[in-house]
This record gives C-alpha cells, structure tokens and sequence, in this order.
C-alpha cells in the first residue's frame, strides 16, 4: 500500500486501535465496570439508552449551534470594531483579557440567578466562553495588516473602509476560521456545563442523572457521543474554511 | 519654471519626532512629464523620498507640491510600485491588476460595466511585461520576479499621471530587466507621464532618465544633479557607447563621494 493510503486509512485504524486497547485493558486488570467500562459495554448503554441520548444530544447541538451562531455574530462586529482602531483596540485589550480569564463555570449561577433554568443558561454560557477567541483574533487580523499592503492601497486614494474591505476582512478570514475551530469546541463546553447546572435537558443534564443513578456506562456513553458530535461540528468548520480561505494555506504550502 | 513634483527643505523623522532624520534638508523639482532617476548608497532615504512625494508621509520640516498642490494626504494621481511586489494572496494576478481601478476614480464607477474592456486592457499590460496568460495564477505561483512585474503593471493600469517606481527591476535577470528598460521607456514616451525611479543601476538611470539625482548618506539630500542629453527615443544600443559610459563613469564617481563623505 502507497503511503498516502495509509495516510487515509490512519485515522481510523488509530480510532479501532484505542478502543481494542482499552477492551482489552479493562478484561485483562479486570477492571469493574464501575470504575471504567469497557467499550462493549458502553456500546450496550448506546444501543439501550439510545432514544434518550438522541433526543439530548440533539438539545444540546441546538443550544451550542444557538451559542456559537451569537457568537459569531458578535465576535465579528466586536472584533471589526477593535481591529479598525489602535484607539479601542488600546482602551479594551485590558477588559478583553480580563473578562477572557473570569473562568466561565463561574458566570453559570448568575445566569441561572437572570434568566432561571432553561435553555437560556446554556446557550448563554455557550455564547461567552466560544465568543473571545473570535474577537481577539478578527481584531489580530486586522491590526497586523503589513504597512506595506496598506501603503499600495493608500497610495491610490483609498478610504480607510476599502482598506478594511478589500485588505482588511479577507485578510482576517483565516485568522477567523481558526478562531471558529477553537469556539466550536468551546461552545460545546459551553452548552454542556450550562446543561449540567441549570437545564432540564441536553446531554450535559443526562450525565448529571446517570451519574445520581451511579449509571457509569450511560455516563460514558454520553461522553462518547459528545466526542462524536465535537468530531463533527469541527469537521464542518473544516470544510468551509477550506472553502474561503484555500489561498492561506496553499500559498503556504508554496512557500515551503 | 513651476516644478510638477516639488520637495523644498524637507526634513523627514520615522517614529514620531525623535531620533535621526531619514531626509534633511532634502529639496528637488521635477518637471511636468520628465523622467527622473534617483541613486544613492543603500539607507539614504530613497525609499523615503518616494512616500513623502506621494503623501503616504507627513514631512517634519518642509513642503511637498505636486501639481501645483501641497500634498496633505496620499495623492491619487500616482501609480507606484514598491521595492517589494506586494500582491494580496487571496486574488488571482488578474485580480490584483484591477485592484487600482476598484478605487480610483473614474474607473471605479465604471469597472462593473465595462469589466470586459479593463480586463482586456490588464491583459495587454500582462503580455508586455512577458507575464501572457498569467492573470489567473495567485501572487504564490509566480516567482518573485514575475511578481515584481505584475507589480509594474498593477501600477500603471489605471494611467496615473505620476509614476514612481522604487527599485522595481531589482529582483530581476538583466535580460528582463532590459525588456522592461524599453517598456518604460515606451510608455513614458506614448504617455508623457512624469516618472521618478529609484534605481541602483546607473545604467539604467543613465539610459531611462532626463535627469538623475544623486543623494548622499543619511540623511539622505540631494548632492548632485546630472542632465542626460541623449536623444530619444533611445535604442538599447546606446548602452555600450563611449559617450553612455562616460556619464555613467561620472555618476559612479559622485556616488563613491557620497559614501566616502558618510
Ligand atoms: N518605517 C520606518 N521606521 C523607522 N525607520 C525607517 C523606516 N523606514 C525607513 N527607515 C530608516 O530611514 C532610512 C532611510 O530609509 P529608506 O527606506 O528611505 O532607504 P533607501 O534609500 O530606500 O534604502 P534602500 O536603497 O536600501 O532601499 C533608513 O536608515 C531606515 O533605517
Ligand atoms: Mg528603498
């Protein structure tokens, strides 16, 4: 077999691999099932718990899509707004990197204080631990535009909004992608600790009961199913950068 | 005689006030439709000389006046092109050409209806630089030298009537570099624009230029001023005359001047 096909095949032999290894881990050192159950097992809580996880999962990617959509929304406007500006970029980097550290955990009780439990607390708690990122690094985008680049623009007359429209925001879209990679995981963090604490739904409220029951392997097989969604959403995420910004990483393959 | 590009005692600082001048007292005029060459040791203030002339630099001390106007603000009139060919990698050559036009007027409020007219006419200015059928690769699939000649065409596309070309043959092989001599010269002849390149070739100085400048070290003024009487149009061959070679023994000598007195 060439190498690229095994390029191809890797990350699934990788992914089977883990899971013999941990099957047969756990059947060797005899592992309770209660500690960590092996995989056969939480396949059995997959397939016999399988209606609630759908319909839980399926809550939780809406208030993670809900999140992350404001997100987006906002980590865009605010990031174009800071990146335009030395003036604001300089007055709210120390508000940025002083609300970016609050750990978000700690904002769930007073969300649950506003707006009571519900699906309010968690696509809130989605919306501000997957929003930083997008800002800081739209505003990076635009503030680290090359003298260079906006002499050529500037030499022809240009306004500052040209220079921000044809220079500035495709300039930063990968810098935006890369931030939506980090955000979507993070909003899916998000979603789930809001689920946990403060929602009567969603996967996050599922592991919450399992583990009151001492249902390990449910507990296991919500965990699984969040990486299986994770895995997809980034996939996304994936798909339509390389759609927009395919010139970032081609030119620099081409510099290599 | 009123000057098209005028610099009267022009003192200028990097970094907002302090530290040593880039240019002191650095004055020149360049008439309506002359072709203007520069030279100077590397660190003069060429490179500066051509910002403050286009307005993309506020002098500390001094006037700037092109066109009779005392420049404020970036001027719109000039094409430059810049030491390095600065292409934006998200667009495709073609692309990049027509950038200039998306911005300055007239053209910006035409190019969406004639598209196909400015298309056509980047193509052209494409296949005189050599670069034919290119429009549609990215800046990253050419080499640095194909760049440095989109680059050239990218500032002429929108016929400015000031063209200020610093070092733009720099990266290239002589024999394009040639090529390009006669494009410029070629243009600067159909045209009549007013063109002032930064060059360290005093060759090409010699043969391209009315009027070469010499500038001394930084700071960076104008030291000696050599008028090229050779009849235009010029022919390539001019280059390996007695006559050429003597102005360029010349201007060799008031460069090593320039440098010694450093
Ligand atoms: N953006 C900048 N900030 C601070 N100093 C600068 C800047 N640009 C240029 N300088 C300084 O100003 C002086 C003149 O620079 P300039 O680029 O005009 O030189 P040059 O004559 O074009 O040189 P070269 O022939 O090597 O291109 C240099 O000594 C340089 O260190
Ligand atoms: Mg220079």
């Amino acid at each position: 077999m060439t190498r690229a096909s095994w390029l191809k095949l890797a990350p699934y032999l990788f992914t089977i691999g883990f899971f013999l290894l941990w099957e047969a881990a756990c059947r060797v050192f005899a592992i309770s099932a209660f500690i960590l159950p092996p995989p056969s097992a939480i396949w059995a809580a997959l397939v016999q718990y399988q209606k609630p996880l759908y319909t839980n999962a399926f809550h939780t990617l809406w208030m993670t899509s809900a999140g992350f959509g404001l997100a987006i929304l906002f980590g865009l406007a605010l990031g174009l707004l800071v990146g335009s500006s030395r003036l604001i970029y300089a007055g709210l980097n120390p508000l940025l990197v002083g609300f970016n550290s609050i750990p978000k955990v700690a904002v769930v009780p007073i969300l649950v204080i506003w707006f009571g439990v519900g699906w309010l607390p968690p696509v809130l708690t989605a919306f501000v631990i997957s929003f930083f990122p997008i800002v800081v690094n739209v505003a990076t985008g635009l503030a680290t535009i090359e003298p260079e680049t906006e002499d050529v623009l500037k030499a022809l007359g240009a306004s500052r909004f040209d220079i921000m429209t044809k220079v500035g925001i495709p300039r930063s879209l990968p810098y935006f992608f890369g931030a939506l990679k980090v955000s979507i995981t993070l909003a899916y963090v998000g979603s789930v600790i809001g689920e946990q604490n403060a929602s009567n739904l969603g996967i996050g409220n599922l592991i919450t009961r399992a583990s009151a029951d001492f249902n390990v392997p449910l507990i296991f097989a919500a965990l699984i199913v969040l990486a299986v969604l994770g895995v997809f959403l980034v996939a996304i995420v994936d798909i339509v950068e390389a759609r927009m910004t395919g010139w970032a990483k081609r030119s620099q393959l081409g510099n290599a | 005689m009123s000057a098209f590009v005028e610099l009267h005692d022009v003192t200028h600082v990097y970094g907002g006030g302090e530290g040593p001048p880039a240019v002191a007292g650095l004055s020149l005029g360049i008439g309506e439709g002359e072709f203007a060459a520069i030279v100077g040791p590397s660190g003069c203030g060429k490179s500066t000389l051509m910002k403050l002339a286009t307005g993309l630099q506020r002098p500390k001390a001094g006037t700037v006046i092109v066109a009779g106007r005392e420049v404020t603000e970036p001027i719109k009139i000039t094409g430059m092109a810049f030491q390095n060919p600065v292409m934006l990698p998200w667009r495709t050559t073609l692309q990049n050409l027509l950038l200039p036009l998306e911005i300055v007027q007239p053209h910006r409020a035409r190019l969406r209806a004639n598209r196909a007219e400015y298309v056509e006419r980047a193509e052209m200015l494409l296949e005189t630089v050599g670069l034919k059928g290119m429009g549609s690769k990215y800046p990253w699939q050419l080499s640095g030298g194909m760049q440095q000649r989109a680059s050239l065409c990218r500032s002429l596309i929108h016929e400015p009537k000031l063209l200020m070309l610093d070092e733009p043959f720099g990266a290239l092989d002589a024999f394009t570099r040639e090529e390009l001599w006669c494009v410029i010269r070629d243009l600067h002849a159909a045209r009549g624009v007013t063109v002032i390149l930064v060059t360290h070739d005093l060759r090409e100085a010699v043969f391209l230029a009315d009027r070469v400048f010499c500038m001394s070290a930084r700071p960076g003024r104008i030291i000696a001023e050599r008028r090229v009487d050779f009849a235009r149009p010029r022919d390539l061959d001019l280059t390996y005359t007695p006559e050429f070679a003597a102005v360029v023994q010349e201007l060799r000598g008031q460069i090593r001047e320039a440098r010694v007195a450093a």
